[in-house]
């Protein structure tokens, strides 16, 4: 594979990575947000109350301000599908192509033409359509996530689909299995509730900043209710459905799971890392046995958590690439030789079937068949099996921050929704600013739950079928460096401009209550 | 109903939806010919208030429906995504680049904290509307003159190869820029021609909109005097392009044997083999040329109506000319027989039949789209109406 341009693969990775991890600094709070916006008015419209309405007002505001730089960060990731990876627009874009499409005429439509109903329209169409619009753009939001999301888990679990040798492409032919496939509804739930989380800690925290001000005190209080109880059932519903999306990785990418526990030898009663720190055993390549300075097991839990069984073996990284026989499970050494007879046999097969010899080539199209589940393996012929491990130690400290997280939000929740009920926040400063501070937390938390899908699944672009090697777009890799940085630059000089202003808007508040006007 | 379409129809089908949506893209770039014209437009800050708040409600529309013609021609046509975007980088990074800065601009543009200040975002929309329309109507234009690349699928099995495995090679090192810069071809004249159409042409759409949309004299004036300018600019560029396209030679596929081959007068050819694209073609320049003199001559603020339904039918009329009638609408100079056609970049069988389902909704996605902005425009712009809004730009 001397052939192959490692600097243009790494390049064209991390410009992907950054315009996903930019996208997604925005996008959680837009999809949690536009629902807490649309309950606030739901309380608006039905009460009557102007209060509910400023308070609605000055929430819109500030989902204005993300959104835009929300939008400006998506198109980008739409479109380097083709620009950076064009292999790939070919070889699934049969099926790939089909969810984005719909995300732009069911989604991306409903949530434009509504956002401005919802911004200009306040006075110039009723209340209840009004107030419509606003839902209109939550579930339009929502709706795009699950179809991109859709998307991504088919990337991850390729289902509903088939080999057309004769286009060298896959083709989807179970447009249900792409879209109810286990990875992608579990990816979808996992990945929306982890926005709603993120949207209930940011308003509690700007609201408490408010409180700690002594300023706008009745609108933080009712916000704080509002994202408290939203929060609180959203954090418990993305434990549950961090708990299925375990199963799905375990089921589907084991070494995904293996990455994100640092399981570098597997076992029955296989343990949970509570905390720990691992080696720095990645450079030279090699599996260790002894991988962690030090750790807090939970023995059984990860096989719990795998596969609902204390007593179920869970694969490791060793496991995965040296085989485990035991277990039945086939080296990578072989996966990348059956990988590389698929696509020998393949080719064997256009050729032959140009020539018109159909027995021969309806021979290799079987030997092709038989071995296609590997075909991703063949490019790493010739090259050494560890490259197809994910960075351990990026999985599994993005996995237990998120995890660790998650756990101490649902506790923040129940003591805000706690205190705020007793009509006591007010009081707690220590919880206030904690508030304050578990703003920046949950986007952390948010970016490590990226980096667990995103990394921990590497090289692979396709599960199994397509390694990011073969995907790439044939491109100077100096190119794709200088895009990189120019998106480098104007991302973070468009952050630094969203962040100022969210926190002027937040400093200047909403507009007067009609009572001091 | 659409399994039991040939795939040959469900191609056509879909070109036919690509060309609706390019159409309507074309259409709403009046969004960025609004933004080329702020201070020519507006000499005080209220004027350029109310310009920018006029089509600062729409930009999220024509960004929309450009993301969807994206997503669609991904979904129907995978081989021109992958061999156009991943070929062509740096027009479509520009274009991307040019787009990122106006979705921010307008939302930021005013804010107190916006870090770069309002001149530096009413200068990105400007680098928006003349980057998006001239790029974007370059690009279209390739497809009458051809690009450089090659397209071998068997090269995802090269795994020894001196070629990286590659499906589709961009064969300058230009990346899709020498479509408007390089001089040896005449092609690059044709390419920037229909890229300043469609620059002039968004400007000129904008006046009418603007006319249409914005309740002031003065502003009413200057969009009159604009607009003729406009117009005469578009038709010298739009001629020189339509005069250079029904002359050319074009890409033309056998379609028995599927090979490509170069015909003399091509896209003339398209135009009186297919007499409905012919006559959509004039019944929609003589639209946009109605919508202009009324509002020239007549004093109408409805123009928009007339050129707008116009715009929609000359463009799918010319997209139906680079992809119907056994044409290459993807035609390389590098590799004739590596140009794609609308049978041989297209999706399966499968995938444009459950697609064509979800297009059936793209006639209601329409109807809430005219039902709500009727509601939202049934009130002119004016200095009050945007000052006491709650969301002003």
């Amino acid at each position: 594979m001397e052939h192959i341009d490692f600097s243009l693969v790494d390049w064209s990775r991390a410009q992907f990575a950054l315009t996903a991890m930019y996208h997604w600094l925005f996008v959680p709070l837009t999809l949690g947000l536009s629902f807490i916006v649309a309950i606030m008015e739901s309380l608006y419209v039905k009460t009557g109350n102007e209060e509910w309405k400023r308070i609605t007002k000055f929430w819109m505001t500030l989902f204005g301000i993300n959104f835009a730089i929300g939008v400006a960060t998506g198109i980008i990731l739409e479109f380097e599908f083709g620009t950076n990876w064009s292999n790939y627009s070919w070889f699934v874009g049969d099926i790939f192509g089909a969810p984005l499409a719909i995300e732009g005429i069911m989604a991306f439509f409903l949530e434009s033409t509504f956002i401005a109903v919802m911004f200009f329209g306040w006075n110039k169409v009723s209340k209840k359509f009004h107030l419509l619009s606003s839902w209109l753009v939550a579930i339009g939001s929502n709706l795009s996530a699950l179809w991109i999301l859709v998307a991504n888990g088919w990337m991850q679990f390729p289902a509903g689909m088939q080999f057309n040798p004769d286009t060298a492409r896959n083709e989807m032919i179970d447009f249900w299995s792409v879209l109810f496939s286990p990875v992608a509804i579990n990816k979808f739930l996992h990945t929306v509730t982890s926005g709603y989380v993120l949207s209930a800690i940011f308003v509690i925290g700007v609201s408490a900043w408010y409180l700690l001000k002594k300023k706008e005190i009745n609108l933080a209080k009712r916000s704080m209710v509002v994202a408290a109880t939203f929060g609180l059932i959203s954090s418990i519903y993305l434990i549950s459905t961090g708990d299925g999306s375990a199963k799905a990785v375990a089921k589907y990418q084991p070494m995904k799971l293996a990455a994100m526990e640092g399981l570098y030898y597997g076992s029955d009663h296989a343990p949970l890392i509570a905390v720990g720190a691992l080696k720095n055993c990645e450079d030279t390549l090699q599996v260790h046995r002894q991988s962690f300075i030090f750790e807090v097991p939970i023995y059984g839990a990860l096989s719990y958590l795998a596969f609902g069984n204390f007593d179920e073996f869970v694969p490791g990284i060793h496991d995965l690439v040296h085989g485990n026989p035991e277990h039945g499970i086939i080296s990578y050494q072989e996966k990348i030789e059956k990988g590389k007879i698929a696509i020998d046999a393949l080719a064997e097969y256009k050729t032959l079937k140009k020539i018109g010899d159909t027995q021969n080539a309806a021979i290799a199209l079987k030997t092709f068949e038989d071995n296609f589940q590997y075909f991703g393996y063949g490019y790493y012929f010739g090259r050494d099996p560890h490259e197809l491990i994910p960075p351990v130690r990026m999985s599994f400290y993005a996995f237990h921050i998120m995890v660790g997280l998650g756990t101490y939000f649902v506790l923040f929740f129940i003591l805000i929704l706690f205190f705020t009920l007793k009509k006591q926040v007010v009081d707690k400063k220590w919880l206030l600013r904690l508030a304050v501070w578990t703003i920046p937390l949950a986007y952390v938390a948010s970016e490590a739950g990226w980096i667990v899908a995103e990394v921990g699944r590497q090289p692979w672009v396709i599960q199994d079928l397509l390694p990011s090697i073969a995907a790439v777009s044939q491109i100077d890799s100096s190119s794709v460096m200088i895009t990189f940085f120019l998106f480098l630059a104007i991302f973070t000089t468009l952050l630094i401009a969203e962040i100022r202003i969210m926190l002027s808007q937040i400093k200047k508040g909403p507009e007067s209550s009609p009572s001091k006007q | 109903m659409f399994e039991n379409l040939s795939l040959l129809a469900l191609q056509h089908y879909w070109w036919i939806i690509i060309s609706i949506l390019g159409a309507l893209l074309v259409f709403l770039l009046f969004v960025q010919g609004g933004q080329t014209m702020i201070y020519q437009l507006g000499k005080t800050e209220d004027e350029r208030k109310m310009l920018i708040n006029s089509t600062g409600r729409k930009w999220d529309l024509t960004f929309t429906t450009l993301v969807t013609f994206g997503g669609a021609f991904f979904a129907s046509f995978p081989l021109f995504y992958s061999t156009s975007f991943g070929g062509a980088y740096w027009v479509w990074m520009a274009i991307l680049f040019a787009f990122i800065l106006q979705a921010v601009s307008y939302e930021f543009r005013t804010k107190t904290g916006n870090f770069l200040g309002q001149k530096t975002y009413e200068g990105f929309l400007f680098i928006n509307g003349l980057l998006g329309t001239v790029l974007l109507g370059a690009a279209v234009a390739t497809f009458f003159t051809g690009s450089q690349f090659s397209v071998d699928k068997m090269n995802l099995l090269n795994l020894t190869g001196d070629k990286m495995p590659i499906i589709s090679a961009w064969e300058t090192p230009f990346h899709g820029l020498e479509a408007i810069w390089d001089s040896n071809q005449l092609a690059f004249i044709t390419n920037l021609s229909l890229g300043l159409a469609v620059f002039f042409l968004a400007r000129l759409t904008a006046n009418l909109y603007f006319i249409n949309n914005i309740d002031n004299e003065t502003l009413h004036k200057r969009n009159k005097t604009c607009l003729l300018r406009n117009s005469i600019a578009f038709l010298l560029f739009f001629l020189l392009f339509l005069g250079r396209i029904l002359t050319i030679d074009g890409f033309a596929v056998n379609p028995d044997t599927k090979e490509v081959f170069i015909e003399s007068f091509k896209y003339f050819n398209n135009l009186i083999d297919m007499p409905f694209v012919l006559v959509m073609f004039l019944v929609g320049v003589v639209l946009v040329l109605y919508g202009i003199g009324v509002a020239l001559f007549k004093n109408s603020k409805k123009g928009i109506w007339a050129s707008g339904i116009g715009i929609v039918f000359t463009v799918m009329a010319l997209f139906f000319l680079a992809g119907f009638n056994n044409t290459a609408y993807y035609p390389s100079v590098f590799d004739l027989q590596s140009s794609l056609t609308i049978e041989n970049s297209s999706s399966s069988h499968f995938t444009l039949t459950a697609m064509s389902y979800v297009s059936l909704l793209v006639p209601f996605v329409l109807g809430y789209i005219a039902y709500a902005w009727w509601s939202m425009d049934k009130k002119k712009i004016t200095i009050e109406e945007v000052e006491q809004d709650h969301h002003m730009y």
